[in-house]
């Protein structure tokens, strides 16, 4: 395998840094919110690895569709590297989303349409890698999986929707509320400084573990071609 | 005029390459049979002149038609049978060959149903389901299938596995019948003798390239082991020289 | 001279796999027999798990009909895809000249039929078990667009899960996961119109059920060909 490229090795420091800055400016330099309190601090981890991992599965999506135009297993192992990484942040911003609920909420779960929907995301791509591991023939995983990709974010609206005319309490923090939503609060300054070092911090975090899962793709892709080469 | 032309033909499943430049020819009315060892790429060249399986690269033509851009015209001019008969079970042989009739388009197709019921002999029989017949009838309802629409190419992908000596016998007959009728005809078996007594031709695959080739007559039957053995692996033939 | 597939091969193509199906369905009844008895079983179980007081299970009546439809469904569309690949049909339909789309189609159009004709039985059963009436026109129309949305949705997925190593079995996971929308604005409007709520309530679950519909049939249409082609 080739060495890591210099600009890699750059963002895994970078990475690591603004992670521990950004850690520092949610949890000390931000002030804490009046009416909720300390727990509010989960908000700006929150929101940044729910937008993380979106990226991965609409980088998923892109990549399906470019996969079933081109049929170069490249896009196949982004777009597996998109959901591997799109899993795990929505895995983190359901789990902190639920720790903000308790208090707030009064509950660690409840069936509100922004909670349903991530959760069913993750289903969906669960879904994916199980479909995978079904099919051994490398073509036919790809194709499969692409196509998988696409249908299950097409539903992913239709799900939000149809639990938005049911029912919802999610607080929309930003962009325009919802009256009946509970825990909203308006950000002050700082809190917007912590809220959007986060996300970018986030990015880049995102942005170098997804260069790393396609390294490991390639390098599981030339053990599989060294296989081949040496049973024919 | 060649009914089927190949050339160059490379198909690739991922990183494994199945055909490497393959070059096939084969003449209307020519019968010609396939042989190789599993894996040489028989099944895979066969997939893609039905136009089931795209090439990588290479020009492939079938009845006139380029694949896979023309393959609508290619399917319409060509029947398939394998060992796998293409049959649904819960359906009587009649109404089988009704279905695959009414997809093909097939003007009419009472008569039609009749004609290729009798050139497999199971007229008697076409009202029972399919899956209470036996192996050997099932396959020549297949046959029946793949004839259907009155294709003028007909690919048989090892249409011999799994029957017993009899039905062999009548597949044999029905086989010749329909080559003697001008049909272009390609068959990938592993049965040497029957393939070099029926096939006015046959080519031996290896590793995804045509290595060898020969027509009905050119070699004695008692040949044909040594001269295939030595098409497929020419070293091992030297060191037991 | 081979014909070029037209608008006429296609319905007739179409209308083949219906037939093709239906006829076979009559011949064995294992798929409406299966998915009959099956939701049948759900209703009993189900009756024993949650032990309910009469009122409460009139008010669930239209999400257990849909637990019902949707379980036994999964089951029928598992056997129906199966059929095509037991003999290698699959590929003998391939072989044919016809669109794709003619064969996604009828494969569609059959598995609706069978799952309308569950319904139709398992409706009035429903009635007597939960003494509730539920030959309501509303409902009807709700089920008619839910199980369109569902069963587009399955029998497209069904090709896919048919061609895995482990088969039938990932069926329901990828699916479910995709109609839960459907489900979702099916339960409600079903729900809906057995109180007789207003219109303006019930309005926007069939609004996107209409649309959920129209799109999976429209992706179907664009992807069922990646699905068969190597």
């Amino acid at each position: 395998m080739k060495p890591q490229p210099l600009i890699l090795k750059i963002l895994n420091w970078v990475s690591g840094i603004l992670l521990v800055i950004a850690t520092y400016l949610a949890i000390i330099w931000a002030p804490t919110e009046a009416v909720m309190g300390d727990v509010q601090r989960v908000f700006y981890f929150h929101v940044a690895t729910g937008w993380v991992g979106m990226i991965g599965f609409l980088l998923a999506v892109f990549s399906g569709i470019m996969y079933l135009i081109k049929s170069d297993l490249k896009w196949d192992t982004i777009g597996l590297a998109g959901i591997e990484i799109g899993l795990i942040f929505s895995f983190i911003n359901i789990v902190t989303g639920s720790i903000w609920a308790r208090p707030i909420w009064n509950t660690w779960w409840t069936w509100d349409p922004r909670l349903v929907t991530a959760t069913i995301m993750e289903l969906v791509y669960l879904a994916y890698l199980m479909l995978r591991q079904g099919i051994d023939d490398p073509i036919r995983r790809a194709r499969f999986g692409a196509i998988y990709a696409i249908l299950g974010f097409v539903s992913v609206p239709f799900s939000f929707l149809s639990i938005r005319i049911w029912r919802t309490i999610h607080p929309v923090v930003v962009g325009s509320g919802d009256p009946g939503a509970e825990g909203t609060f308006d950000m002050t300054p700082d809190m917007q400084t912590a809220f959007f070092f986060s996300l970018f911090t986030f990015t880049v975090f995102g942005i170098t573990l997804l260069w790393h899962r396609i390294r490991i793709g390639q390098l599981q892709d030339k053990v599989e071609q060294k296989k081949l080469e040496l049973m024919s | 005029m060649a009914e089927i032309i190949v050339q160059k033909l490379v198909k690739r499943f991922g990183l494994k390459s199945v055909l490497k430049g393959l070059d096939f020819e084969a003449k209307a009315g020519e019968f010609v049979g396939l042989l190789g060892p599993n894996g040489a790429g028989k099944t895979t060249l066969l997939r893609i002149l039905a136009s089931l399986s795209r090439p990588t690269i290479g020009l492939v033509k079938v009845a006139g038609f380029r694949l896979p851009q023309q393959a609508a015209g290619v399917r319409a001019s060509l029947g398939v049978l394998s060992h796998q008969t293409m049959l649904y079970g819960n359906l009587s042989g009649e109404e089988n060959l009704k279905f695959f009739g009414k997809v093909y388009n097939v003007g009419d197709l009472e008569t039609r149903i009749i004609e290729v019921l009798d050139l497999v002999d199971l007229a008697k029989r076409r009202r029972d389901l399919v899956r209470t017949y036996s192996r050997g009838m099932a396959q020549r309802l297949a046959i029946a299938r793949a004839m259907i629409h009155n294709p003028a190419i007909l690919l048989l992908d090892e249409p011999y596995t799994g029957l017993d000596q009899d039905a062999s016998l009548m597949l044999d007959a029905i086989l010749k019948q329909i080559a003697a009728q001008g049909r272009t005809v390609v068959m990938t078996s592993h049965d040497l003798v029957r393939t070099a007594e029926l096939c006015s031709r046959f080519d031996v695959l290896s590793r995804g390239k045509i290595i060898a080739s020969a027509r009905r007559g050119e070699i004695p039957r008692d040949g044909l082991l040594a001269f295939y053995r030595q098409a497929i692996n020419p070293e091992r033939e030297v060191e037991n020289a | 001279m081979p014909k070029q597939p037209s608008l006429t091969s296609f319905w007739k193509a179409m209308w083949a796999v219906v037939w093709k199906d239906l006829s076979a369905e009559r011949r064995s009844r294992e798929i409406f027999s299966v998915m009959v008895v099956f939701s049948l079983l759900v209703v009993i179980i189900s009756n024993f798990a949650l032990d309910l007081n009469p009122k409460t299970q009139r008010e669930i009546t239209a999400g257990m009909l849909w637990i019902t439809f949707t379980f036994a469904g999964t089951l029928g569309l598992n056997r129906s895809m199966a059929i095509e690949k037991e003999n290698n049909c699959l590929d003998g339909l391939l072989l044919s000249p016809v669109d794709r789309t003619a064969i996604l189609f009828g494969k569609v159009i059959g598995n609706l039929l069978f799952i309308f004709m569950v319904e139709i039985i398992v409706l009035p059963l429903f009635s007597i078990f939960n003494n509730i009436n539920l030959l309501n026109a509303g409902l009807l129309i709700t089920l008619v667009l839910g199980s369109i949305g569902y069963v587009v949705v399955g029998t497209f997925l069904s090709t896919i899960t048919v061609q895995t190593r482990t088969g039938n079995i990932l069926l329901p996971i990828l699916q479910f996961p995709i109609i839960l929308p459907v489900i979702i604005s099916a339960v409600r409007a079903s729900t809906f119109f057995l109180q007789n709520q207003p219109m303006e309530l019930i309005w926007p679950n069939l609004n996107l059920m209409i649309a959920f519909d129209l799109i999976y049939i429209a992706l179907g249409v664009i992807f069922f060909d990646y699905l068969v082609e190597e």
